[in-house]
């Protein structure tokens, strides 16, 4: 069976300072992003951060004030939908219940008025792609909610897109199938190469599939990188917390030799390498995977830092347990791998918590 | 999330929203303007009250602005007694034939009042087959059709359906942990119902109240079938076709019935103003019903069978009637015969050509406008677009005697081309005098219909390089036919038996529809049993079409329903 297949070059999306407000209400404030030729872009930010408006800027269902969208080059900020060529999967699918599948595969074909034999052959190369070759003749509502989104992508993937734009596209299925559906949606995307965007408010979504992520918070995009680059290092607090579980500290930074001597009254002073040097008010970052936890009494490893504090609660997770530990008045996170029957601390009882220097990262306050 | 559609003004919204307007500017708010300013100017067109001040001054005018009050107040308060019950006992316990009792109780509404009227008169009346019985057996009788009792009796038996419609939909919306968590707090029984569901089921109840009352206000049937004259509607229908066009009491009489109406439904959300009570949660179980105990149960048939009795009365009425050669002073007829229908087929069967004329004009009409405007107020942002809304929805609580004396008014003067005929005699008048009076029943629908459809159903078109207008043909009026389909039909069906505004403007025999036929047979003793055999038709008719046309919807939106819903999720 045929596929398929990207007729033109992959495509590079470019977004140009966007600013776009819904009355009076600042919704994205100069956004510029590119998107590089088949590229697995996400948009990723808490719910009402402006990523889904993004991405229905790009499709063309919300109008910026100022700001343009291009594709190769060619500016379609003023193009109706209807004629971007830009295939997008809607959070809820948004199947056509009065049509069969076959014929909400066939719509976007037929509005292209392509002869009759090639919507058939498309139709069903489309649904053969998602695995769902038998089901055209059926109504979506006679499907799971996996097999409709699949039906949604198949829809979207007929009419060849140049850019494909995903809203959400896992958020209602299972969890399991979640996992499941976001490696075959990446494996889809691969396979045809078309640059993709992909929004989501889940970060491990984002983080497992995504070449590379933008993190978008209050309308304004706070990080554009590869989801290593935004896990290790992250530009401000709001990237530190969203991405991964992570401890924060304040404190003083004095600039000095090689980098940078922090101050606070829990840890004391450090002197801590990093590419951003800054000084006065700071925070430092260090998630609670790095941190080990030792008995009281015993002689911790030197190149941590160590402090002492109680363990406050526990909470048992599988392949890790984690520690709330309150530093002299500081909450501290820490996680401890879990192997069969190896020592844990209990609630109440007295830790020490060893941090490397090597694993914080300085950001300002 | 904001959802926005792409929001270019388009010149094509533009014009077809200005053809709305035009067509409510000419056939309802001029009309009714017209109404108001003859009644607020002198001949000269100078501003007074003098004719409001003439018009309290007539005692008969007085009688009637009380007695209509006095007749809307206490139709509410019965249609309050017997849906409050039947709504609560088939909602919340366990009820044999609950689905039954819920399609018994709309009934009534396929039959208009007025038709109904005589043969009550024959079942309730003083000399009826009750009080027959009573005085027999028990030595006395029961006025229940005397005066305006029976106007009461007559119209709440038969409007009762819009309070039992919408509490029951009330009922089945509250969400179930409500009522759970009260009685996990101890609430149980009439304390339960009193404290926490009819709080919450009080707007569904308002809603419906204020529709008795407006129908009830509106109906001039039924007083003058029954030979009750000192209500409102009565006294404005005979001012002006009596004394004539030019009569200021008329206009008076006109403008404290649209008065009264406004007030009717600006209470109801007065009340409920600030009040969210949408309490329905998806996905919650439903509630479990609840057993009724054995004297409980014994109380409630016993209510629900009386009730249901009653309610079928005028229709098993009007059904004697109908096949009836003699029917007074005894429980049953005399003589049963067919003639009535011979009689009625003979002569009446232009009257339902007429009929069928009119409403399909009118409802036909309804449904493109409602989808219409539905569509401008739930896809565009064209400026104003609410008022379109407001103004067709306005319709509602204008009398239909109201509206035909501005209509006579207004168009008096205006000849129709060629013929020269005064466009007040012609037959659309009618017609489009039902498009007005049933429009916010047919843009109800539609606009439900549309707003149960999510937005993306629409945009996935666009995304997929459908146009606005290719997504309206390929994907909007689809899932909309059901609701379309149903708005046409309740227009339909509505209109088929208005006679507030029809019998103000038949002018000839030739134009009249079957409601005026049965109004006209119904004038006269001998006139009855064939009055009654169109009535028997026009209820067959109007039940049929309930019946067919809802089978159509259910089979045509059961399956799409719960993908939208799920859609729109």
């Amino acid at each position: 069976m045929e596929q398929p297949a990207v007729t033109g070059p992959k495509v590079r999306v470019d977004i140009r300072n966007v600013n776009l407000a819904f009355g009076a209400t600042q919704v994205l404030r100069d956004i510029s992003l590119t998107v590089e030729p088949g590229e697995f872009f996400a948009l990723l930010g808490p719910s009402g951060c402006g990523k889904s408006t993004l991405l229905r800027l790009i499709a063309g269902f919300n109008q910026a004030q100022s700001g343009t969208v291009t594709i190769d080059g060619a500016d379609i900020t003023s193009i109706p939908p209807w004629r971007r060529d830009i295939g997008m999967v809607f959070q809820n699918y948004a199947l056509w219940p009065h049509m069969t599948v076959a014929q909400n595969v066939a719509f976007g074909l037929e509005e292209r008025k392509l002869p009759r034999a090639d919507i058939a052959r498309r139709t069903a190369a489309a649904l053969e792609l998602v695995g769902l070759a038998d089901y055209g003749s059926r109504r979506p509502n006679q499907l799971s909610g996996g097999q409709q989104q699949r039906v949604a992508v198949a829809r979207t993937i007929a009419i060849e897109p140049k850019v494909l734009l995903l809203d959400e596209p896992l958020s209602n299925l299972d969890a399991k199938l979640r996992v499941h559906m976001r490696t075959e949606l990446l494996a889809l995307q691969r396979k045809l190469g078309i640059t993709t965007i992909f929004v989501t408010h889940d970060q491990e979504e984002a983080l497992s599939i995504s070449d590379r992520v933008a993190v978008l918070d209050g309308g304004a995009i706070q990080q554009v990188g590869t989801p290593m680059d935004l896990f290790d290092r992250p530009h401000n607090r709001f990237i530190a917390s969203f991405v991964g579980t992570i401890n924060l500290l304040r404190g003083t930074a004095q600039k000095s030799a090689g980098g940078v001597t922090f101050e606070s009254p829990l840890i004391g002073k450090v002197s801590l390498a990093t590419d951003n040097p800054l000084s006065g008010a700071a925070e430092i970052a260090f998630r609670p995977h790095t941190l080990s936890l030792a008995a009281p009494d015993s002689v911790g490893a030197t190149d941590r830092i160590w402090v002492t504090g109680n363990i406050a609660h526990r909470e048992f997770l599988g392949e890790f347990v984690r520690y709330r530990i309150d530093a002299q008045g500081t909450d501290i996170v820490a996680d401890q791998p879990h192997f069969g029957g190896n020592v844990e601390f209990v609630p109440g009882s007295q830790v020490r918590v060893g941090i490397s220097p090597a694993q914080v990262r300085l950001l300002p306050a | 999330m904001t959802l926005s559609m792409t929001s270019r003004l388009s010149p094509a919204h533009a014009v077809i929203a200005l053809l709305i307007a035009a067509f409510l500017l000419i056939f309802l708010v001029v009309p009714v303007i017209t109404v108001m300013y003859v009644a607020f100017t002198n001949s000269d067109g100078s501003l007074t009250l003098a004719h409001f001040f003439s018009f309290f001054q007539l005692t008969l005018m007085r009688e009637s602005f009380y007695n209509s009050l006095y007749v809307g107040g206490m139709s509410v308060l019965i249609s309050s007694i017997i849906s409050l019950p039947l709504a609560y006992f088939t909602m919340r316990f366990q009820f044999r034939g609950s689905v039954l009792i819920q399609t018994l109780g709309v009934l009534p509404l396929i039959m208009p009042p007025f038709v109904g009227a005589a043969a009550m008169q024959l079942l309730f009346g003083r000399s009826g087959s009750v009080n027959l019985i009573l005085n027999e057996y028990l030595g006395f009788g029961i006025p229940f059709m005397e005066g305006l009792n029976g106007v009461i009796f007559v119209e709440a038996l038969h409007y009762f359906p819009f309070i039992l419609l919408n509490l029951t939909v009330a009922l089945a919306n509250i969400d179930s942990a409500m009522e759970e968590s009260a009685q996990n707090l101890g609430a149980s029984g009439f304390r339960l119902f009193r404290r926490i569901v009819f709080p919450l089921a009080m707007p569904g109840y308002l809603a419906g109240a204020a529709l008795v009352f407006l129908k009830v206000f509106d109906d001039v049937g039924t007083p003058l079938v029954l030979n009750v004259t000192n209500i409102l509607a009565a006294q404005a229908y005979f001012r002006i076709t009596s004394i004539g066009i030019d009569d200021p009491i008329g206009y008076v009489a006109s403008v404290i019935m649209v008065i009264a109406s406004l007030v009717a439904l600006w209470g109801s959300t007065w009340i409920m103003r600030g009040k969210d009570y949408a309490t329905l949660q998806r996905g919650g179980s439903s509630l479990a019903k609840r057993k009724l105990k054995p004297w409980q149960a014994v109380i409630a048939y016993g209510w629900i069978v009386l009730v249901l009795i009653v309610v079928l009365s005028p229709h098993l009425g009007i059904l004697l009637l109908s096949l009836s050669k003699v029917w007074s002073y005894s429980i049953v007829p005399d003589v049963y015969t067919l003639d009535n229908y011979v009689t009625v087929f003979r002569d009446s069967s232009g009257m339902m050509a007429n009929t069928l004329l009119y409403c399909g004009i009118a409802a036909g009409l309804d449904v493109v406008i409602g989808t219409a405007i539905a569509y401008l107020i739930l896809r565009t942002k064209l400026p104003g677009r609410q008022w379109l809304d407001f103004a067709a929805s306005a319709a509602i609580a204008i009398p239909g005697v109201v509206l035909a004396i501005g209509y006579l008014r207004t168009f008096r003067d205006f000849q129709l081309p060629f013929t020269n005929e005064p466009f007040t005699a012609f037959w659309l008048i009618i017609a489009i005098a039902y498009t007005v009076r049933r429009l916010p029943y047919a843009l109800r629908s539609c606009m439900a219909a549309l707003q149960q459809m999510h937005v993306s159903l629409e945009e996935a078109a666009e995304n997929l390089g459908a146009n606005k207008n290719r997504t309206i043909y390929r994907v909007v009026v689809p899932l909309m036919a059901g609701g379309i389909l149903a708005g046409f039909v309740t227009s339909f069906l509505t209109a088929a038996v208005e006679l507030s505004a029809t019998i103000m403007l038949v002018t000839a025999q030739s134009d009249a529809p079957m409601s005026y036929g049965i109004y006209l047979y119904m004038q006269s003793i001998a006139g009855r049993g064939p009055g009654a055999a169109l009535g028997v038709i026009a209820v067959v008719l109007v039940g049929l079409g309930t019946y067919f046309s809802n089978r159509m919807i259910r089979n045509r939106a059961a399956g799409h329903a719960a993908q939208m819903l799920k859609t729109g999720a």
